[in-house]
C-alpha cells in the first residue's frame, strides 16, 4: 500500500470504509521472524491456535506457512511448538526480500 | 433587537439559548457556573431542545462533547481555570478530530494558591492545542463572539473548535447593557448544522480515533495546520456577515487612536477598555498614545500586527499571563511578529492583573509614562505588584 500525502487522505485520521484493517500491513513492526521447518512439523495446529494475529496459514487442515504481512514476530508460535519446527531469526537476515 | 442590562455570563447563556445546540456537557466551576446555571434553567423551562449532560468532571465534560460532536451534533460547553486544565487531554482530541465545538472560557487564575479571579493563564496554557481563541472586552463582545465562533467553527474550510474568552468576574459578573439579536436573526445567521462525518450515519459506518503511527500521524497534523491557516480568511467573511446584522465590527486586531500614535499599549480583553479610557485622557494632554487590542489570539495575526506597529516609537505589551522562565505569551508573539518590521519599535513587557489584581487607569498611565520617558528595560515589569 503506497503512502498518500495529506491532501489525499480523510481528515482527522478517520477511516471511512468498514472492514479495511486487512489493507494495513502490520508485519513491518517485526524485528524477529518465525521460520517454519516443514520437515519437523506434525500439523498439530498449536501455533495456529495461539497466534494472536491469525498469521498461521492453514489449507486442508495442514499448516502451509506464515503470513509475514501481519506476523509481528511475537514468538508465541516458536515457544508453543512441541517439535521446535519454528525458529525465531533476526529480521536483519532477511533485508532486501523474503 | 432589544437592549438589556445583563452580565457577561447571562449574555453567553442567552446566546446559547438562541443557538439551541443539540448537546451541552458541562461541569460547574467559578466563575463559569452562572452560564450553565442560567442555561439549565432555559432547558428546564423548555425554551431549548438541548440535551444537557451533567458529568462528574471537566475531563468527562469535554469527552462527552467530543462524543456528541463526532456523533454529528452541534455541541457547546463552558469552563474556567482548573476545569479547563482538567480538560486539557481532550481539548487536543477535540481539535485533532476536527470537531467544531464552541466553548466559552471565563478566564480565571490557575491554582495554586487557589484563586477564583481573572487572569489568562488558563487559556494561554491551551494556546497550542489547535483551538481558535477569541478574547472579549465586554459582555456585548462575548455575546456577539459566540455566534461568530459557531459559524467559524462549522465552516467547511475550518471545522475546528473555538474558545470564546471573557474576563472572570470583571466581564462575567459585571452588568452591562447588551443589545440582543432576535431569535430569528440568530437562526438565519448560524443556519442548519451539517455534520462532516457523523458517527450516527449508520448507513456509512466509519471509525473515529484509530491508531495513527509514524506513517500518517504527521499528515493528519499537517491537515490540521492547514485548517488553522484557513481561519483568518473565513473569520473575516463571518465577521463581516455578523457586522451587517449587528452594526458592530469584529476586526482580528483593533486600533484605538492608533493613526498617529507613537506610544502603543497592546492588550487583550477587559483591560483594553481601561487602556482606551486612559488614552482618551492622555490625548487631551496632547500625548500621542494609542491602544492595539488583540481579539483573535489563535491563529495569531502576526503579519497584521507587524504592519500596524511598524515605525512606532515604543510599544508595551500587557500580559495577564506568564510563561515562567520565558517571555510572557502575548509579548513573545508580538516580539516575534515584529522581526519582520522595517522599523522596529522599542518593546516592553508588562505582566499585570494576576489572580484578579485590579489594573487601574493610574497603572495603565504609568506604562505610557514609562514608554514616553524611555524607561524600557529588557526585563519584564510586574504592573501593580508590591516589590
Amino acid at each position: 500500500m503506497s503512502l498518500k500525502g495529506w491532501r489525499d487522505i480523510p481528515p482527522a485520521g478517520l477511516i471511512l470504509e468498514a472492514g479495511n484493517a486487512a489493507l494495513y500491513k502490520t508485519g513491518t513492526w517485526r524485528s524477529v521472524r518465525p521460520v517454519w521447518d516443514e520437515s519437523k512439523c506434525i500439523h498439530c495446529h498449536l501455533c495456529w491456535l495461539h497466534c494472536p494475529d491469525g498469521s498461521i496459514l492453514v489449507e486442508n487442515e495442514k499448516m502451509v506457512g506464515i503470513n509475514y504481512d501481519y506476523c509481528k514476530g511475537c514468538g508465541i508460535c516458536a515457544s508453543i511448538c512441541p517439535k521446535k519446527a519454528i525458529e525465531m531469526k533476526p529480521e536483519s537476515l532477511f533485508e532486501g526480500g523474503e | 433587537m432589544k437592549r438589556v442590562a445583563i452580565t457577561g455570563n447571562a449574555a453567553v447563556a442567552e446566546a446559547m439559548k438562541q443557538i439551541n445546540p443539540d448537546v451541552v456537557a458541562a461541569y460547574p466551576i467559578t466563575p463559569q457556573t452562572e452560564i450553565m446555571m442560567t442555561f439549565a434553567q432555559f432547558v428546564a423551562d423548555g425554551l431549548v431542545d438541548t440535551e444537557v449532560v451533567t458529568v462528574e468532571s471537566e475531563h468527562s465534560a469535554m469527552s462527552a462533547c467530543v462524543g456528541a460532536a463526532a456523533a454529528g451534533c452541534r455541541v457547546m460547553t463552558a469552563t474556567s481555570a482548573n476545569g479547563l486544565a482538567l480538560m486539557h487531554e481532550i481539548v487536543y482530541i477535540a481539535s485533532s478530530l476536527r470537531l467544531p465545538i464552541v466553548m466559552c472560557v471565563v478566564n480565571r487564575a490557575l491554582s495554586a494558591p487557589i484563586n477564583i479571579h481573572c487572569d489568562h493563564a488558563d487559556t494561554m496554557a491551551e494556546r497550542d492545542s489547535g483551538w481558535v481563541q477569541i478574547y472579549s472586552e465586554t459582555a456585548q463582545e462575548v455575546y456577539d463572539h459566540m455566534f461568530l465562533a459557531l459559524k467559524l467553527a462549522e465552516h467547511m474550510d475550518v471545522r475546528l473548535p473555538v474558545m470564546v474568552c471573557q474576563d472572570g468576574f470583571i466581564t462575567s459578573h459585571g452588568v452591562e447593557v447588551v443589545e440582543l439579536l432576535d431569535d430569528e436573526q440568530v437562526k438565519n445567521f448560524i443556519g442548519e448544522y451539517k455534520p462532516w462525518y457523523p458517527l450516527l450515519d449508520t448507513d456509512h459506518p466509519i471509525t473515529y480515533g484509530p491508531l495513527d503511527l509514524f506513517d500518517y500521524y504527521f499528515e493528519h497534523k499537517r491537515q490540521q495546520f492547514e485548517a488553522m491557516k484557513n481561519v483568518p480568511r473565513v473569520y473575516d467573511e463571518v465577521a463581516n456577515e455578523l457586522s451587517k446584522l449587528t452594526g458592530r465590527k469584529y476586526p482580528k486586531i483593533e486600533g484605538f487612536y492608533l493613526d498617529d500614535a507613537e506610544y502603543v499599549i497592546v492588550v487583550m480583553s477587559s483591560t483594553a477598555g481601561t487602556a482606551k479610557h486612559v488614552v482618551k485622557e492622555m490625548r487631551k494632554e496632547g500625548k500621542k498614545v494609542g491602544v492595539l487590542k488583540i481579539r483573535l489570539f489563535r491563529p495569531f495575526p502576526g503579519e497584521e500586527i507587524a504592519r500596524v506597529l511598524d515605525g512606532r516609537k515604543a510599544v508595551a505589551v500587557l500580559d495577564r499571563a506568564y510563561s515562567t522562565g520565558a517571555e510572557a505569551p502575548l509579548f513573545c508573539e508580538i516580539k516575534s511578529a515584529l522581526y519582520e518590521a522595517q522599523s522596529r519599535p522599542r518593546l516592553a513587557s508588562y505582566i499585570y492583573g494576576l489572580g484578579g489584581r485590579d489594573t487601574t487607569p493610574t497603572l495603565i498611565r504609568s506604562v505610557f509614562e514609562d514608554l514616553i520617558s524611555g524607561r524600557i528595560s529588557r526585563e519584564e515589569k510586574y504592573l501593580g505588584v508590591r516589590e
